[in-house]
């Protein structure tokens, strides 16, 4: 690949660093990472993804931009209140790098789409705020053997994972989908803005992290955080052989739908 | 000793860290064990970028003050 002067003042901090180099930053100019979610945790993903030059970004939303999104998705502008929250990214993903291919996907994932949209992609960030969608892009992405970054905030809290084929997948540690309405999503407990910047800008490292192949993916490990107190841990997570997806016996075997908690957004309709 | 320089750029004007930016843009169309000549800067360049090389565990061979510039010739790792 032959950079022009342009991006190599773009992407120069990318160079000089040597675990990335010319030939990373090549890498991570022909990776292709695919965003499920135009939210909290895809907002900085995105951003970041595209200021670093992935060649192909594409990002999943079915949703609008509404006032309550602004208060942490910061690639969505007060100006783009009502407008589709995948062209409001586009927008800002191309207006930081018109290198950046990016592609939309107007809609959610469900069990019967959502292998046609990860098939070409190297790597998937789960940026999605409920229970059945993280299911299904574990589900998929282990049938699928793509690699993916899970990513889940709540409050103050915030967690994330890394899987890569052969190794731990989210049901190695979380079974299955908790029962609907155990668990509130976003819109019900709140969250404080900021963290959804900390845990997608970690995805986005792992991403990048992935395509130039150096140091250690937070694979077989869960990171937790707690920024009240601003504590952070990772526990070790093991390939699970009662997993049941990739474990020695599993029970699941294709892609479902699990049943959608029901949000208060959805109820106010 | 003659070096047989597989590669030569000239960095006269070209700020840090661009001129690294480009030495190893350089390297990358060179093999190991060839040799790059560059020309760089007095100040900045000539302090950092040397250093910067010799970290990522390229050779200096050489470095030869000109008039405000200095010529250094480097050996791929």
């Amino acid at each position: 690949m032959k950079f022009t002067d342009e991006q190599l003042e773009r992407y120069s901090r990318h160079i000089i660093l040597q675990n990335v180099g010319v030939t990373g930053q090549e890498k991570i100019m022909n990776g292709k990472v695919l965003i499920i979610g135009a939210g909290g945790l895809g907002a900085p993903a995105a951003l970041y993804l595209a200021a670093a030059g992935v060649g192909t970004i594409g990002i999943v939303d079915g949703d609008v931009v509404d006032r309550t999104n602004l208060q942490r998705q910061v690639i969505h502008f007060t100006p783009d209140l009502n407008k589709p929250k995948v062209e409001s990214a586009k927008e800002k993903m191309e207006a930081i790098n018109p290198d950046v291919k990016v592609v939309t996907y107007k809609e959610l994932v469900f069990a019967n789409n959502i292998e046609g949209i990860i098939k070409d992609y190297d790597f998937i960030v789960d940026g999605t705020d409920n229970f059945p969608a993280k299911f299904l892009i574990n589900d998929a992405c282990v049938f699928n053997k793509k690699p993916f970054s899970h990513g889940g905030i709540l409050r103050f809290d915030g967690q994330t994972m890394t899987y890569v084929p052969g190794e731990a997948c989210y049901r190695c540690v979380f079974n299955s989908p908790p029962p609907k309405d155990a668990v509130p999503t976003c819109s019900q407990a709140g969250v404080l803005g900021a963290i959804a910047g900390m845990l997608g800008t970690i995805q986005a490292a792992e991403v990048l992290k992935f395509f130039i192949g150096e140091g250690e993916l937070l694979t077989n490990r869960l990171l937790v955080f707690d920024a009240l107190n601003m504590t952070f841990r990772t526990a070790p997570v093991k390939k699970n052989p009662n997993c049941p997806i990739c474990g020695d016996n599993p029970t699941v075997t294709e892609l479902v739908d699990a049943e959608q908690a029901m949000c208060d957004l959805r109820s106010r309709m | 000793m003659e070096f047989k320089i597989e590669k030569a750029i000239d960095l006269e004007g070209v700020v840090c860290p661009l001129n690294l930016v480009k030495v190893k843009v350089a390297l990358e169309e060179i093999a190991s064990g060839e040799l790059l000549e560059v020309i760089l800067d007095e100040g900045d360049a000539i302090l950092n970028v040397p250093r910067s090389l010799k970290e990522e565990g390229h050779k200096v061979l050489k470095v030869v003050p000109l008039d405000r510039t200095f010529k250094v010739v480097i050996e791929k790792k």
